[in-house]
């Protein structure tokens, strides 16, 4: 297996007014193609400003971030954003759809971004609801759907262009047992069967058994050795 | 085209707000077509046709009175074709609260230095040979019902006839139909009378006129033309007052109002406070959309894109509700111009409102689309 993510060295410090925050401290890190990674950690531990920075949302104040071949700390806003539509998808906590769109409208608008036609648009958007099981919902407002449904719906638009990484914030902290269970199986299902690279952020240790491997970061360090667990 | 949900949507988010912002967009754009349009067809019913004309009134005053002898003296000067005179004879139709609009003059002058209000040769020949004849145009017949034949008994304030009272009669001898130019204008709704018959039978003031109405051969040749007249009776207690026929309406008109700055200033008054309105609706807007606007930069959309949709929805909400006023402000200015009489919506005052449009647009969207564009993600979507 190839090296999809590494981080060497990153820090990342906020101005909060006149006071400077470090939120990371020098973490190095480094995910496979084809791994489920999970990140866990208490609430302001850094692991979301870890995530944030892997998925190019934010820059490091110090460090090398290499996401997919490319160092993903030196690219300009536009052209991280066009990287961040090519490679990433993103899973959010609060799915965080448009509601004034139905279902299919969501799942669409990465695809907005692509040379695709309108056909092929919709062709894409119905496989991938198919893949998340909710090709019947695809006229619904995100409004008429379930928190499970809403965060497949979520799913489907982070899969939809294909990207080479899929990243979520906590996908399961807004949903009960059952359906936090479904989503979670749903990412397994991805990465086992599609050889989806997934990192997930999550407090929930019965979430990070879902993943392939699980890290822990703390004060903004990452404190455990990577341990392979049987997943 | 592939982003018009995106922006469709984001103009639809909050129906009501998006509904009434539009509708005082419709509203502004309604009377800014509907000012501008009786503005500007006040200005086309001037026209060029009357700078060939020139009006030689009292210097005193309009109506003041001047020897009607100065007449053949104006038509000695070079370049003068054509002069026809009146005078107010004012009055009324059984009641005072049934004003005409009666003049003195001669006719057959008069028609051919107004060939707009089609005066026949059979017209004109009709009052020659009556002399208390009288000669109207449709619009007045119309009101009034009136018809060849008839004898108008017509009362007046001013004029005392010889006999020593203020009734007058005339006969109608002919109805004529002016141009619809001239339709609406006092000149083509007029009763006019024969000057002679009049002069020799009121009891005062005769002799004297109260406008001169030259017709001249080149209209570039009015100003020259005007100071050789008013230069005729320069230092006697007649002195005159020459200027083109639209300089003399144009004046009439602002001793009535200003149309123009009344309108312009009403139309910047409301641009104005619909600016601050419509700059509200779309910051309030993108202000509640923050957080999908970051899932959008999230998903990959660049800040420039997203400024461009926020501008574009702008532009859509303006330009859409202005384009409906207009279309609503010309039906009204038909309304309003079968009233009030020249009223038009021309393509300038179309094309200056959608650019009005365009300018508010992007005035109002530009804020908002530069304060989407810097979003910050992190920030954004942690909802600081």
């Amino acid at each position: 297996m190839s090296t999809l993510v590494s981080l060497n060295n990153v820090v990342k410090r906020y101005q909060r007014g006149k006071q400077s925050v470090e939120v990371l401290h020098g973490v190095n890190l480094s995910i496979e193609q084809g791994e489920f990674l999970s990140l866990m950690g208490p609430s302001g531990s850094g692991k979301t400003t870890l995530l944030n920075l892997i998925a190019g949302l934010d820059q490091p104040t110090e460090g090398e971030v290499n996401v997919a071949g490319e160092r993903i700390d030196k690219l300009s806003g536009g052209k991280l954003a066009k990287w961040r539509a090519r490679h990433i998808g993103f899973v959010f906590q609060f799915y965080n759809l448009l509601p004034v769109l139905t279902a299919a409208r969501n799942v669409e608008v990465p695809l907005l971004l692509t040379n695709l036609s309108g056909a092929q648009r919709k062709q894409n958007v119905r496989a991938v609801l198919e893949l998340v099981g909710l090709a019947d919902r695809a006229t619904h407002k995100p409004s008429e759907l379930s928190g499970g449904q809403q965060q497949r719906v979520s799913i489907a638009r982070a899969l939809v262009a294909d990207p080479t990484l899929l990243v979520c914030d906590e996908p399961t902290g807004d949903l009960d047992r059952e359906n936090a269970e479904e989503i979670l199986k749903l990412l397994q299902t991805l990465n086992r069967e599609q050889g989806k690279t997934i990192i997930m952020v999550t407090h929930d240790p019965l979430a990070a058994d879902h993943a392939s491997r699980t890290l822990h970061v703390d004060k903004g360090r990452l404190v455990d050795s990577p341990v392979r667990s049987a997943a | 085209m592939k982003y018009l949900m995106l922006i469709w949507a984001g103009l639809w988010r909050k129906k009501t707000r998006t509904i009434l912002t539009m509708l005082s967009i419709v509203v502004a754009f309604l009377l800014f077509g509907l000012l501008q349009g009786i503005n500007q067809g006040i200005k086309a019913g001037l026209g060029d046709t009357g700078n060939n004309r020139l009006w030689t009134t009292a210097r005193m005053s309009a109506v003041s009175s001047m020897p009607a002898s100065l007449m053949d003296r104006m038509q000695s000067i070079k370049g003068v074709r054509t002069i026809t005179h009146l005078s107010f004879f004012g009055g009324y139709f059984q009641d005072a609260k049934n004003p005409l609009p009666a003049f003195a003059t001669n006719v057959d002058k008069l028609a051919i230095v107004y060939p707009e209000l089609n005066i026949t040769p059979a017209q004109i020949a009709a009052m020659k040979s009556t002399r208390p004849g009288a000669l109207i145009g449709r619009p007045l017949a119309k009101k009034y019902g009136w018809k060849v034949g008839d004898k108008i008994p017509v009362g007046t304030t001013i004029w005392t006839n010889i006999d020593g009272n203020n009734n007058w009669a005339f006969d109608v001898v002919g109805i004529f139909d002016p141009t619809p130019q001239f339709e609406k204008s006092p000149l083509g709704s007029a009763f006019w009378i024969n000057y002679d018959y009049w002069d020799e039978a009121r009891k005062f003031d005769n002799h004297r006129v109260h406008q001169f109405i030259v017709q001249i051969e080149d209209p570039k040749q009015a100003p020259v033309i005007s100071a050789q007249i008013d230069k005729l009776s320069e230092n006697s207690p007649d002195e005159t007052r020459t200027q083109t026929e639209n300089a003399a309406l144009t004046s009439q008109l602002k001793q009535l109002a200003d149309i123009n700055f009344i309108a312009n200033s009403i139309v910047g008054a409301v641009m104005f406070t619909l600016l601050f309105l419509t700059a509200n609706t779309m910051m309030q807007s993108v202000r509640e959309r923050i957080p999908e606007l970051a899932v959008l930069k999230t998903l990959g959309f660049t800040g420039g894109t997203i400024s461009v949709l926020v501008l574009i929805e702008s532009l859509m909400l303006c330009l859409f509700a202005a384009a409906l006023g207009l279309v609503l402000s010309a039906g009204a200015i038909k309304i309003v111009g079968s009233v009030l009489g020249p009223a038009t919506l021309l393509p300038i005052v179309v094309i200056t409102g959608l650019l009005i449009a365009v300018g508010l647009a992007i005035i109002s969207g530009l804020p908002p689309a530069l304060r989407a564009q810097r979003l910050n993600i992190v920030d954004a979507l942690a909802g600081r």
